[in-house]
């Protein structure tokens, strides 16, 4: 029997500053928790949070959990999930381990070489859920425990490190600075008639203008789209909102160029991250491929019937998160500085952890690249502030729980409620 | 044997927008077997439904009498405990359990939560005999054909000592044989003093079997007639004998040159490779052209279209497509668009829409090329496209950025359909566009079917409602268990002709049955 449900009242208001922050009342909420979450932890670690070193500290620690959950933002929201990214980052710390260490390979070749890696490991679980129609639920269970077992053969139980200092400086080093140190207070001088650290304001000058350039390009941006949204004739968010938003995140961009600068400047791994977040970006919300992603989540019969080749879009999915995975492997490494066999371990779980608190939906079909790298800051942040204050790894883990459940349980209630 | 068993009076029963039952009466004498027949979408599953609770007191107008006792159902379980059992047309059977753990699911043989596994299969083994099945209990249910399926439904209904059973269109999905042996099992429980209820719109087997007929059309009961005054020609004028008022906005066609032929186009199922679906089918749209392909349920309308387009139904798919005269390459659903070819499915929640998503969305996904530069969306582009197809299909929406599971059938139709108006197709072929919606809305679908046949495309329609098929189309196409069995212009068909073919092809393909057996 036919069942017809009354068309929702229609009005044609213009778009009011309540409209704008309503349609992205997720994307602005996540933005403050992580704020809120930020202050909480300045305030119970005595100002620890935001001091110029830990802050770098906090991005060099989250850099490849954030790498891997763009990967796993387009498996979620795919309709899929892969578990054994962890797994395979560590496998692939053991390659490069193997051949940079053991067979003195040009850290650049092996790179390379160890993300092709990644990305063929990611094809083969890609294929068997694509066009095998195994739930990758279990291909990247299986996934998980091969490569688990590779990576402890491959090493032999052993520690292989260290890395030579170029492909250690993928995690620990930072930009130079080509314009020169600002010096904005002088710092005093010890006895021996160097500067004391912690004391005076160096700015590295290089990262400021960086972070001036990125301002003024998303400035330029903002602009432009809401003057191409005007010259169509369809409404744009008000003015006020709009300066304001931007303003804002301005401001804080620029409070994080500042923290930086004053400490070394731009970690390396921060531009790789800061190019993979904007290719991703727009990858998912401006190609057609991205755009494929979400339909086929959204309900891939009628994907299929609309004539997108979904196993094939499967396919490469699995294959980009291969790749990502890889790399993240070769950022942990160079962080270590060694290959261990225990590597990756558990990874999975937080990457997984920030998409989902970063609104995707496990249905499929929903979710946003910003939304995964915030909620894998929150979970970044949290862990940093709670070891700072000495909380223990038992109660951390506890804690981290209750935060996904809350945070998925706040989601859906508020979609139930709208 | 003339007192009632049952009687329904007054049923009226409501879904938001649509009055799927008006003031039906039913009764039904004790030992009898009753026909309800009528056609695809004319209440009379609603009306079991009501019967047996699974539409509970209350949501209903009107009142039960069963043994004389007026009848309060608030689930399933209050009529069966009376007796009274239902067999939907989807059986409701689990693949992967044995025919024993099937038939006394929800019914099970235990003492304290521990399943008696003996008095399981005695049991069993003892109503399978009942029913003529021959089948060990231990057998899982995926490994029998579907008529023996069929009849494990029925010895389930057994066990829980039926004394009224229902049966939705029993026969839908068997083959003549397998009718033919469920019909006599019927005629054996009836020699038995049970009373059945068939709902059926085969009218061989009704002529065959019952012993009364209600007829039921829109929702309204027409007329009960007894065996004596029973005729094939008295069942199809009461079944679609309504009045036809002017919903169909007029046309006059311009019909050109062929642009569409499918040519000796044979599918088999999917599952059961040994099913001939689609059975050598011939057919041709022109330019311009609104043609109907009318059938019933089961006909294998819908896996026709689906075979054509991509593929996307059956195997073993034989026969050739031809467009604009030339032969066309239309295995995926990639190649069928590119070739002009756009097919707006049947289930439009299921197949047709991305529910979580705006209109915007929904409209360009068929072509994203058409909105995008090497792989980059146009924004304005996109949006720009949307907005022209959101007014040109009248589509009502807050803004193209409305979620499309939030919209009223109609208008997710129409969301269908601008998809595959923005792939530029020559041939659309919409799966029963009009139903669940509401009677307005159907009237906007036709105007935009016309405007799509006055821009010189060639449309094919699949529906279930005659009416609307006589309405709209210039000719018609009726197909039958996968057989083309007429043709005809619709200015020379009517309800009554279409049936008639329908039948027609029923007895036909009898004989080609037996003669093949």
């Amino acid at each position: 029997m036919s069942t017809e449900t009354a068309a929702p009242a229609v009005s044609a208001a213009k778009a009011s500053t309540q409209d704008a922050i309503k349609e992205n009342l997720r994307e602005y909420g996540l933005i403050i928790a992580l704020i809120a979450i930020m202050l909480f932890f300045q305030f119970t670690t005595s100002g620890v949070l935001f001091r110029p070193v830990n802050l770098t500290n906090l991005i060099l620690q989250n850099s490849y959990i954030i790498v891997m959950a763009l990967g796993m933002l387009l498996v979620i929201v795919a309709g899929h999930i892969d578990l054994s990214v962890g797994s395979v980052a560590g496998f692939i710390g053991a390659v490069a381990a193997v051949l940079m260490v053991d067979y003195h390979i040009n850290p650049l070749l092996a790179g390379l070489l160890c993300i092709g890696v990644g990305a063929i490991i990611g094809g083969c679980q890609g294929y068997f859920v694509a066009y095998m129609k195994i739930p990758s639920f279990i291909v990247t269970l299986a996934g998980m425990l091969i490569f688990k077992g590779l990576a402890l053969w491959m090493l032999a139980g052993r520690s292989v490190g260290p890395f030579s200092t170029e492909f250690q400086m993928l995690s620990a080093g930072f930009i130079p600075d080509f314009i020169g140190p600002w010096t904005l207070v002088a710092p005093t001088l010890n006895a021996a008639g160097g500067p004391t650290p912690g004391t005076g304001i160096v700015l590295h000058a290089t990262t400021i203008v960086i972070g001036l350039i990125i301002v003024a390009a998303m400035l330029y941006f903002a602009l432009k789209s809401r003057r191409e949204r005007e010259s169509h004739g369809y409404d744009a968010e008000p003015y006020g909102f709009f300066v304001a938003k931007n303003l804002v995140m301005a401001g804080i961009v620029m409070f994080f160029m500042y923290m930086l600068a004053s400490y070394r400047g731009l970690p390396n791994v921060l531009i790789v991250m800061g190019i993979l977040i904007a290719l991703f970006v727009f990858v998912t919300k401006r190609m057609t491929f991205g755009r494929r992603i979400y339909a086929m989540g959204g309900n891939v019969k009628a994907a299929a019937l609309s004539g997108i080749h979904t196993e094939r879009l499967t396919f490469y999915i699995f294959m980009i998160m291969g790749a990502l995975a890889a790399l993240a492997g070769l950022i942990f490494a160079a962080r270590l500085n060694m290959a261990t066999p225990k590597a990756g371990a558990g990874m999975e779980l937080d990457v997984i952890a920030a998409v989902f608190i970063g609104g995707a939906s496990a249905m499929g079909g929903i979710g946003q690249v910003t939304g995964a790298v915030i909620g894998a800051f929150i979970m970044g942040v949290m862990n940093n502030g709670m070891s700072i204050m000495g909380i223990n790894i038992d109660w951390q883990q506890v804690i981290k729980g209750m935060v996904l459940l809350g945070a998925v349980a706040f989601d859906l209630y508020n979609k139930k409620k709208a | 044997m003339s007192d009632i068993i049952l009687e329904m009076r007054g049923i009226t029963k409501t879904f938001p927008g649509v009055k799927a039952l008006e003031n039906v009466n039913l009764k039904v004498r004790r030992g009898d077997i009753h026909a309800i027949c009528g056609e695809n979408g004319a209440g009379k599953s609603t009306l079991m439904k009501v019967l047996s609770g699974v539409y509970p007191i209350g949501t209903y107008d009107g009142d039960i009498h069963y043994e004389g006792k007026e009848c309060r159902f608030t689930g399933i379980h209050d009529s069966e405990k009376l007796g009274i059992v239902i067999i939907h047309q989807e059986l409701a059977l689990v693949p992967m359990l044995s025919i024993g753990e099937n038939m006394f699911l929800g019914n099970e043989q235990a003492n304290a939560g521990v399943i008696d596994w003996n008095r399981v299969r005695r049991r069993s083994a003892e109503l399978l005999r009942k029913v003529g099945l021959r089948e060990d209990p231990d057998t899982l249910i995926t490994n029998i054909g579907t008529g023996k399926q069929q009849l494990v439904e029925i010895a389930k209904a057994l066990a829980k000592d039926v004394k009224l059973l229902i049966l939705d269109e029993p026969t839908a999905s068997l083959s003549e044989k397998d009718s033919q042996s469920l019909l006599d099992l019927l005629l054996e429980f009836k020699a038995q003093g049970m009373t059945s209820i068939m709902i059926s719109h085969k009218l061989n087997e009704i002529k065959r079997i019952a012993d009364q007929i209600t007829v039921i059309r829109d929702g309204q009961s027409i007329e009960t007639m007894d065996k004596a005054d029973i005729t094939e020609d008295r069942i199809v004028t009461t079944m679609v004998g309504r009045t036809l008022e002017n919903r169909y906005p007029h046309r006059t066609p311009k019909v050109g040159e062929t642009i569409f032929e499918v040519k000796n186009w044979s599918v088999y199922h999917p599952l059961h490779p040994e099913r001939q679906i689609i059975k050598n089918v011939n057919l041709h749209v022109k330019k311009g052209e609104v043609v109907g392909i009318a059938g019933l349920m089961g006909a294998g309308r819908t896996e026709l279209a689906m075979s054509v387009f991509g593929k996307t139904y059956g195997t073993n798919i034989t026969g050739e497509v031809y467009l604009h005269g030339k032969k066309a390459d239309t295995s995926t659903v990639g190649k069928a668009v590119k070739a002009g070819l756009a097919y707006a499915t049947e289930d439009r929640k299921v197949y047709g829409l991305n529910l979580i998503d705006h209109i915007k969305h929904n409209v360009t996904i068929a072509n994203l090329p058409g909105v995008s530069n090497s792989g980059v969306i146009d924004d304005m582009g996109e949006l720009k496209v949307a907005n022209e197809y959101r007014k040109k299909t009248n589509i009502r929406s807050s803004s193209v950025y409305q979620i499309t599971g939030n919209l009223s059938g109609g208008n997710q139709q129409k969301v269908v359909l601008s998809k595959w108006l923005f792939s530029n197709p020559d041939v659309l072929v919409l799966d029963e566009p009009t139903r669940g919606i509401d009677v307005g809305a159907k009237y906007e679908i036709y105007t935009i079917i016309n405007k799509l046949a006055d821009e010189g495309k060639g449309i094919l329609v699949i529906s279930s409602e005659m009416p609307e098929l006589l309405g709209i189309c210039d000719r018609i196409y009726v197909l039958n268990e996968g057989r083309i069995v007429g043709e005809m212009k619709a200015s020379d068909a009517s309800q009554e002709k279409i049936m008639r073919a329908i039948v027609r092809g029923e007895v036909m393909e009898e004989k080609l049955e037996r003669a093949a057996s």
